[in-house]
């Protein structure tokens, strides 16, 4: 019988927890430094070598590499695929397989995944960025975050049937979504209800990021008004965003998370084209009034969202897909079915005693 | 002899000379006249909300014409159709008045089902035309109101990568009741390559769907070079990429309407930065043609179309006298049918007398009172 969870409830992600009470004595002479630590720390007597895990720890990811799946979601014409380009400095996006901005709207919302691996400094990373082409294109939209709620659960059900193998391999493949960008269309009034609707429906399966998309449409007194807007249209939807709010760890997490959610949305303006401004060659957009410089945080929140995103929060955005988003789906799938045969692949229907 | 001889030569155009008439001075008197009556004039403006419609009105006639606006939320959006929304305002420039009426349709393209949001836009022009149509053939025209839509600017968004969906369905339904002019919002987004890619698309598309948009008529041949020159570039600028601010912001030493930017500024009435100035001239020297296309193409359709559906108009209930414009076919018809649906009705009744004699009759004999109807 496997153990029930209610999936209401969200078990927080499981972090090792951070050590307390061992002081380091690395480098002292001989007799132990350190004293009695509150919860049962002890002395250490000389310099083991433990903090050196750190170290295999990243060697070992370097050799292996990562995955990220990013999934971009939003009107046709927001600059999605302009904006990926731009966030890993590479053609990363539906764009470079061919796909020409000429194409029609697709009738149904299409789901389309590019993988590249890109190397920045000896680690590798797979980078999947999925498309959803046609969304919010068509005159009746309702409903149409479906194919994209599929496919999102599609992933999850794709890594559960591996980790519930007999014979599992030794890395499964992740192709969980780990993050959402949502593009906001910067009309400078509010939300539109297709948005509110997406993300309500959305934020409980997937961590979203919404951006204001194109934003060098707006000047510095429409952006402030608009974000501030947007920000309590969320609230009052109920809409949490990455990052939750629920999942902050410690005070630290807490207090940088709280900077970043106040600073969200991003507005951001992408672009691919490099142009001479005062001397230095820059990413940006020209235009007959002057050039928007994209990595300029005077001109739009570019930087913020890269470093927010890539530089700090990468990681944690993996483990939260993984330890709670999928965690739930979990519960939920074994909830529902009493258990899954480990080798059958058939997910429905099987009453068959679980092995787990 | 001398005198008739001048006068075959054709000395006519001295005013002195006897053979001048004088009715060369009519365009003159024309133009007193209306220039006393005034100019109506009735623009409707539909694009989704947050294109800057409201703002582009207010730069156009330089004008505040929604002083109390409330910007609704998304939640409030929700139960929302789209309403129809009309400001009229009386605008005089130099003598000249002109009261000028802005439809607004406020959620239009909102909800995240859009099918039916355009048939409230519909049968409001319809509306005004049935109501003009009422009015002409009505026993007192002295003071016939004109609120029929002269010119519809439809909004399109530069952020996509041509016409949505949504674009296509509507202006096909509405282009052969109003003259459409297409206009693409906001458009400091777009880099000038990107506008262009964006106008031709944009062109094709409308090409492709067989949309009928608003065309400038060409120059006459004795317009002057200047007009000629004006209307050639109007016509190779459609559709209208425009900026609207009625902010004063202050670029290169003097005064300009304009977006400050981080990056610069944006001149509204700079022709370089976008096409506003092309826009507003457009509708102000080509206001009188858009006028007459809707009463000579649009309103005439409408006309002819309602004519033969059937000729009651609800509140008289009296048929549409001949008019001698018009050719007979539709008022013909309608008498047709009148007549066919009186005799059918006559033959009824004669049917119905006669059962009713030949059933007295039988009864007269069964009684034997032998009485005659």
């Amino acid at each position: 019988m496997s153990e029930i969870v209610p999936p209401e409830v969200r078990p927080k992600p499981a972090v090792p927890a951070k050590p307390t009470g061992i002081s380091s004595v690395h480098g002292s002479q001989g007799s132990g430094v350190g004293g009695q630590g509150a919860g049962g720390g002890s002395s250490l007597l000389g310099y083991i070598g433990i903090d050196t895990i750190i170290e295999q720890m990243r060697k070992k990811t370097m050799k292996t590499g990562f995955d990220f799946n990013i999934m971009v979601v939003g009107t046709s014409g927001l600059g999605k695929s302009t904006l990926v380009n731009t966030l890993f400095k590479s053609q990363v996006s539906r764009r470079s397989t061919g796909w020409s901005r000429d194409e029609k709207i697709p009738r149904t919302v299409e789901i389309k995944a590019v993988s590249h691996v890109i190397e920045e400094g000896g680690v590798k990373m797979k980078l999947t960025v999925i498309d959803t082409p046609g969304f919010g294109d068509q005159i009746n939209n309702e409903n149409c975050w479906d194919p994209i709620s599929k496919y999102i659960n599609e992933q999850y059900e794709k890594f559960l049937k591996e980790e519930v193998n007999i014979a599992r391999k030794k890395r499964i493949p992740d192709t969980r979504v780990h993050c959402c960008l949502y593009f906001i269309s910067p009309t400078g009034h509010s939300l539109r209800q297709l948005d509110t609707e997406f993300m309500k429906n959305l934020s409980r399966m997937v961590n979203i990021i919404p951006v204001i998309a194109k934003s060098d449409t707006l000047t510095v007194e429409e952006k402030i008004e608009f974000k501030q807007r947007v920000r309590k249209e969320l609230e009052i939807s109920g809409i949490e965003f990455y990052p939750q709010k629920e999942f902050d760890e410690d005070m630290e997490d807490k207090s940088d998370n709280d900077k970043i959610r106040e600073a969200m949305p991003f507005a951001v303006v992408g672009s691919d084209k490099e142009y001479q401004v005062n001397g230095k060659r820059v990413l940006g957009r020209k235009t007959p009034w002057g050039v928007v410089e994209v990595e300029n945080p005077i001109h739009c929140e570019f930087a913020q969202l890269r470093d927010f995103l890539i530089r700090s929060h990468l990681q944690d955005l993996k483990e939260v897909t993984h330890n709670i988003h999928y965690e739930t789906y979990r519960a939920k799938r074994l909830n529902d079915n009493g258990g899954l045969h480990p080798i059958s692949t058939a997910p429905s229907g099987d009453t068959q005693e679980s092995n787990l | 002899m001398s005198q008739a001889e001048k006068l075959k030569q054709g000395q006519f155009t001295n005013p002195e000379t006897p053979g001048y008439v004088g009715f060369a001075n009519l365009p003159n008197q024309v133009h007193r006249k209306s220039v006393k009556k005034g100019f109506e004039f009735t623009l409707m403006v539909v694009g989704e909300s947050g294109l800057g419609k409201s703002t582009l009105i207010n730069s156009l006639f330089l004008t505040d014409l929604y002083p109390e606006r409330v910007i609704p939320g998304a939640a409030e959006k929700i139960e929302r159709t789209v309403q129809i929304e009309a400001s009229t305002v009386e605008i005089e420039e130099r003598g000249v008045k002109l009261r000028l009426t802005v439809v607004d349709t406020p959620g239009y393209g909102d909800a995240i089902n859009s099918q039916d949001c355009f048939s409230t836009i519909i049968s409001y022009i319809d509306d005004q035309f049935e109501r003009y149509l009422h009015d002409e053939s009505g026993l007192n025209r002295r003071h016939i109101v004109d609120n029929r839509v002269h010119c519809c600017f439809y909004f399109i968004s530069p952020l996509g990568h041509g016409l949505k969906p949504l674009d296509v369905q509507f202006m096909k339904a509405i282009h052969n009741k109003v003259n459409v002019v297409p206009v693409i919002a906001k458009a400091d987004t777009l880099t000038l390559k990107e506008r262009e890619r964006l106008k031709r698309r944009i062109l094709d598309e409308i090409d492709e769907h067989g949309i009928k948009i608003y065309h400038l008529p060409d120059a006459e041949s004795d317009e002057d070079e200047d007009f000629k020159e004006q209307t050639r570039v109007l016509k190779t600028s459609i559709p209208f990429a425009v900026v609207g601010s009625n902010q004063q912001i202050e670029a290169k030493g003097k005064k300009v309407r304009g977006r400050l930017y981080p990056w610069g500024v944006v001149e509204v009435e700079n022709p370089e930065h976008n096409d506003f100035l092309k826009l507003r001239t457009m509708l102000i020297t080509h206001m009188q043609d858009l006028q007459e296309v809707t009463q000579d193409l649009h309103y005439e359709n409408f006309r002819s179309e309602r004519l033969k559906r059937g000729g009651r108009l609800s509140s008289h209930g009296y048929i549409l006298p001949l008019s001698p414009a018009k050719g007979p076919e539709p008022e013909e018809v309608d008498k047709d049918i009148i007549l066919q649906a009186k005799e059918a009705e006559l033959r009824r009744m004669q049917e119905m007398i006669a059962k009713m004699q030949a059933q007295m009759q039988k009864q007269g004999d069964g009684d034997g009172d032998g009485q005659h109807m």
